[in-house]
């Protein structure tokens, strides 16, 4: 048995379902991540974590593991079924912050007037948890936590079961304020997160050109995820956080284009109902 | 981490680097330990060498290296150079100072520290920034 990684939702920043991006998906952040021992825990909360929620038929525990709380990594919390079913234990994990606990912040959204129903009023037995920064357990699965360069607080995951680690750095943008990609490990936000693993879910929401204009928004040009992929050792990288304006056909090329500057490192399209064994 | 290469410093710190990379004011950063990780290229002026020459200092070399004295000519100790004060009570320090750079020219300046809290709110190391004082 193998840790199985399963996209729900790539899309970045908004939804965007369409004619034009069937084959990625328009749903927001959402990964499921299945440990050997039987343990499950999502990564964000975006819209597709809808479906997710669907397939637990047998109250359990879950852990939701949020990267940050822009709204594309947490819309999706209001309709994840087991919240609303009284033998569900969901943990949530936020960033840690010292204004506000996680559930004051999650509350701003979950309650009205944006939401008709407040957190404190879900079925299921519901804990949320600063992430601490120091490794913690979650079942058979050993999680750190680490902070990445993002607008506001905002948390990178490492996972390992065993001998298999995946990384998720969905909003991450490492080249901020440098002269390109940095090229010390040492000065690089997420390194020590991507180093050696398997599976690097990171991403890669803008062209080269599209970078030049957007410095600041948070997010990666797709060759500085291959930049950060290599320097760490990671043995796949899956492309995540799509632009909202990118169709299938510009994501292929995005694709082909990073495959094509990136000899050794295998480029794995981030396409929503992909499944990964690890 | 339990990642065995831990090769990378705070997010916090590398984000201040960053800031300084493109400031036009001196500015040294060190880690919590006091331990001198990286002058921009203005405090390399100041200070009299490049980084590139210098590389990652330690708190003990950096003062012995980068003598500070006070207005009287009294050289300040390890413990009251400002970003190890800011550092250790958690508190910004303001101070005019005169200091011997590697190149052994003396500088005239005010140095402002303060101490760099991290996400969690825990100290991560602290910063410099200096402004010279050409004209007594």
């Amino acid at each position: 048995m193998t840790m199985r990684v399963s996209l729900w939702g790539t899309r970045g920043s908004i939804a965007s379902a369409g004619p034009d991006t069937v084959a990625y998906g328009g749903n927001t952040s959402c990964v499921e991540v299945e440990g050997r021992d039987g343990t499950i825990v999502i990564l964000d909360a975006g819209t597709g974590i809808r479906r997710v929620g669907d397939t637990y038929k047998q109250p359990r525990r879950i852990d939701i593991l949020l990267t940050h709380l822009h709204m594309d990594h947490i819309q999706g919390l209001g309709f994840f079924a087991p919240f609303f079913v009284k033998d569900f234990e969901v943990h949530v994990w936020g960033p840690p912050s010292t204004t506000q606990g996680l559930r004051a912040r999650l509350s701003r959204y979950l309650s009205p007037p944006l939401f008709p129903v407040r957190l404190r009023d879900v079925a299921a037995k519901l804990e949320l948890h600063d992430v601490p920064m120091e490794p913690f357990q979650v079942g058979g699965l050993e999680i750190d936590g680490d902070m990445v360069i993002h607008p506001g607080q905002t948390v990178g995951y490492r996972m390992t079961d065993g001998t298999a680690t995946i990384a998720y750095l969905p909003d991450h943008e490492p080249a901020l304020g440098a002269d390109g990609m940095p090229t010390d490990p040492a000065w690089t936000s997420g390194h020590d997160l991507a180093a050696g693993a398997d599976l690097l879910i990171h991403d890669a929401q803008y062209t080269a050109d599209e970078y030049a204009e957007r410095v600041g928004w948070g997010h990666s040009r797709i060759a500085d995820a291959v930049a950060l992929a290599r320097m760490s050792g990671a043995k796949r990288l899956v492309t995540f956080h799509h632009d909202p304006a990118h169709d299938d056909r510009e994501l292929d090329m995005m694709v082909e284009d990073a495959r094509r500057m990136s000899t050794g490192l295998e480029i794995l399209p981030g396409r929503e109902g992909a499944v990964f064994r690890v | 981490m339990h990642n065995p290469r831990m090769a990378q410093r705070d997010v916090g710190l590398i984000l201040m680097r960053q800031l300084a990379s493109g400031l036009a004011v001196p500015t040294l950063i060190a880690d919590e330990t006091g331990d001198m990780l990286f002058f921009n290229e203005p405090a390399e002026l100041l200070l009299g060498q490049r980084f590139d020459e210098t590389g990652d200092i330690l708190r003990g070399e950096f003062t012995s290296s980068f003598a500070l004295r006070d207005e009287q000519g009294n050289q300040i100790p390890e413990e009251q150079v400002p970003i190890n004060v800011a550092m250790r009570e958690l508190r910004a320090v303001h101070r005019r100072l005169v200091g011997r750079g590697f190149d052994g020219v003396d500088r005239n300046f005010e140095i402002t520290a303060f101490p760099l809290l991290g996400a969690g709110g825990h100290l991560i190391g602290g910063v410099a920034m200096f402004w010279e004082r050409k004209h007594q």
